[in-house]
């Protein structure tokens, strides 16, 4: 927040000049890295020919737009960073060394004060606006089930938030808790035939007791071990899953799992079904309609709570326990208990998204909780800023959501030719999206953590009165 | 002839009051793995005096303070505070009984606010009179209060062991147990913080048990003194005696007047 000083501010002449030369050689040095990666990888293509054999198919061209865009992004990255660098030189930032713990709000943060009622009233209108910006409620069908998954990711980030977050503990088998939720809403149903609204809390309730089983196992254990064991739970779970048939249909899943009813009323063209109660028209698209909405409601449910709960002192003891777990246990705070509240409370909000997961697809099977999933669940965490709310939300749109828009990409098949199939690009391009996201935002989207009490006579502090880190 | 006795390993210095020590550590031994780092300590504190333990680099005495707190735990011997026997007590059950610790390296949680850690400060009882102690030590530390919404890890090292303090104080110890509270600090910041632990000493009663390696200024604080070496307790007496013993002089005073 603080002005450059104005003498400093009006001397341009002692800007550092750029070493362009230098620049154009690590540039050329980069082209040439790529070149190389290429010659084996992209310049020739094996095709089979008409007689079975295999042809090489050169394919220099490709390579040689691949070098130059390569060329011109380390170009053009050179230059940012050289002219931000000079500018940094001539005003030294009061926050140099203590940029991840800064007192003053950045951009990003700034930003999301205007952002979040935006965020909110997407999300509320978003079937509206699908529906006319489709055309019609049907047209809009494959958005609407697009906004179901991302919202179904937006409430995992925000459980695995409790426990990753706020709690600081490295959790790799979040979807463990997500299969129990969606098996306890899939068995009680096909067993017992209860409904949803009776299994959604049992749901949540087991994934709690299966969080607490796996805390008490890792409560000695910290950072690298517990993402293992945490890693192995989950797949132990999944492999559980696939072996005892007789429990869980085996590797075959469990099917015709009945599907949501408006609080009693199913969504079908009957007589006492949804439509025909409420007089009106039957559609399909009801049942999508409400699942978005059910979804929205348990994800603000998710946020909610754990807003509320970051103020009380259970929320503080998970942030201390987080930043330092001696100090916190010096200071009288039950480590286990904290420990264990917050795999629970995280793992069942997972069971709740788990529930949801089985009533939308009316199938479960244990191939929907693989580790990959864990691993999209927690990348959306740490990218989205561990702790920020509404960066997980953010980070869940765009790790969800971006995969889906590439699959709008054949426009460059002119580029690229014929057979250029934009989804077999998804992985790289996420993979190349998580490099960037490292190289300028390693702390994630919003890496502020916003301070849980702030009384009114808040008084900014200039950062230049801050002169030492963690000392 | 310095008044200050070499200890005999087997007769434990007791205060000369002759009253029930608030705290007393009694034949500890700690090891870290198979290596032994306090080698039987005897050690009192009363109610009501400021008790400092001196001694080298690795001489055992952040162990001492930490095993007092259960972490790690002593192998041997007892730890008796207020009349219980502490020596097996979960680390969080011993911070609730009225004793309060500021950890060697402060330990602040860094991204929370000042106002956040003085708030887990008080986790102990509740935060039931937390506007109060909070007023109290805004008033021993002004600093922290212009400071109440800034993290904690931005602030200066020497602001930083004020809040390490003021977080301990936050539970009404009766019994504050201090790790190098000067370390590296700049001298300014040390008389700050020595004046303010005399003061919690003089006006509120408070005992404290206070370990350092800027021998001068503890030894001058203290009433009494413990010099600690290798693990073992091989002086005490008066902060004056020690003061003016010859070997401690020569060990932990020479050119140390600063």
């Amino acid at each position: 927040m603080s002005a450059p000083a104005p003498a400093l501010a009006a001397a341009p002449a002692a800007r550092p000049a750029l070493d362009l030369q230098a620049i154009l050689k690590d540039a050329l040095l980069f082209a040439l890295v790529t070149f190389g990666l290429c010659v084996p990888v992209v310049a020739y293509r094996t095709d089979l020919s008409s007689t079975s054999a295999l042809d090489l198919t050169p394919r220099w061209g490709l390579v040689a737009i691949l070098c130059g865009l390569v060329f011109l992004a380390r170009l053009a990255q050179r230059l940012i960073l050289a002219s931000r660098d000079a500018r940094r030189a001539l005003t030294p930032s009061p926050r140099q060394a203590t940029e991840a713990v800064d007192a003053t709000p950045n951009a990003a943060q700034s930003v999301s004060r205007f952002g979040l009622p935006l965020f909110l009233g997407v999300a509320l209108t978003f079937p509206l606006l699908a529906a006319l910006g489709t055309g019609g409620l049907s047209e809009s069908r494959y958005w609407i089930d697009l906004g179901i998954l991302i919202l179904t990711y937006v409430m995992l980030g925000w459980g695995l938030n409790i426990v990753v977050g706020l709690a600081g503990l490295l959790d790799l088998g979040y979807v463990a808790f997500y299969a129990v939720g969606a098996y306890s809403y899939a068995l009680l149903s096909t067993t017992f035939g209860l409904s949803f609204w009776i299994c959604l809390p049992l749901a949540g309730l087991f994934a709690a007791l299966w969080g607490m089983i796996l805390g008490f196992p890792v409560l000695r254990l910290r950072g690298d071990y517990l993402a293992i064991v945490t890693l192995a739970f989950g797949e132990i779970i999944r492999l559980v899953l696939i072996n005892w048939s007789d429990f869980s249909g085996g590797a075959a899943g469990i099917s015709s799992i009945p599907r949501i009813t408006f609080f009693g009323l199913p969504f079908t063209a009957d007589e006492d079904g949804f439509a025909a109660s409420l007089g009106i028209p039957f559609s399909p698209m009801h049942r999508v309609v409400f699942l978005y909405y059910l979804i929205l409601v348990l994800a603000l449910i998710t946020n909610l709570v754990t807003l509320r709960l970051r103020r009380l002192p259970i929320g503080r003891a998970w942030e201390a326990l987080r930043e330092d777990e001696i100090a916190c246990r010096s200071l009288g705070i039950n480590t286990t208990n904290t420990k264990l509240t917050a795999f629970a409370l995280g793992a069942m909000f997972g069971g709740f998204a788990g529930s949801f997961f089985a009533v939308r697809q009316s199938f479960v099977s244990p191939e929907s909780f693989n580790f990959l999933e864990s691993a999209i669940i927690l990348a959306i965490v740490v990218l989205g800023g561990m702790g920020s709310q509404i960066g997980v939300a953010i980070a869940a749109v765009a790790m969800v959501g971006g995969p889906e828009l590439l699959r709008n990409l054949d426009f460059l098949k002119p580029v690229f030719g014929e057979h250029f199939d934009p989804n077999e690009y998804r992985l790289l391009l996420f993979g190349l999206a998580m490099v960037v996201m490292m190289i300028w935002r390693p702390r994630g989207l919003i890496s502020e953590r916003s301070p849980s009490v702030v009384l009114k006579e808040r008084k900014a502090i200039s950062g230049s009165l801050v002169k030492e880190g963690h000392g | 002839m310095s008044a200050a006795t070499p200890l005999p390993a087997d007769r434990p210095a007791f205060a000369a009051t002759g009253r029930t020590p608030l705290l007393s550590v009694r034949g500890v031994k700690t090891f870290y793995g198979n290596i032994i780092a306090l080698k039987g300590v005897d050690l009192d504190v009363n109610e009501g005096e400021i008790v400092t333990l001196i001694g080298a680099n690795g001489a055992g005495k952040s162990t001492l303070m930490m095993t007092i707190f259960g972490n790690p735990r002593a192998r041997e011997g007892s730890i008796t505070y207020a009349g219980r026997d502490i020596t097996r007590m979960p680390t969080h059950e011993i911070a609730r009984l009225n004793l309060a610790q500021s950890p060697e390296g402060r330990r602040i949680f860094p991204r929370m606010t000042v106002y956040e850690n003085l708030q887990m400060g008080a986790a102990v009882n509740g935060g039931a009179h937390f506007a109060q102690d909070l007023e109290r030590v805004c008033a021993l530390f002004p600093r922290l209060k212009e400071r109440l919404h800034q993290r904690g890890g931005t602030m200066s090292g020497g602001e930083q062991q004020m809040l390490a303090i003021a977080r301990a104080l936050m539970s009404r110890p009766r019994l504050l147990l201090l790790d190098e509270p000067s370390l590296g600090l700049a001298p300014l910041v040390v008389k700050q913080i020595f004046s303010v632990i005399k003061d919690l000493n003089e006006r509120d009663g408070m005992t404290v048990f206070l370990v350092e390696q800027n021998a001068y200024h503890a030894l001058k604080l203290a009433h009494r003194g413990y010099v600690m070496v290798t693990g073992t307790i091989t002086m005490s007496g008066t902060g004056r005696q020690l003061l003016d013993d010859p070997s401690v002089k020569a060990a932990y005073l020479e050119g140390g007047r600063h």
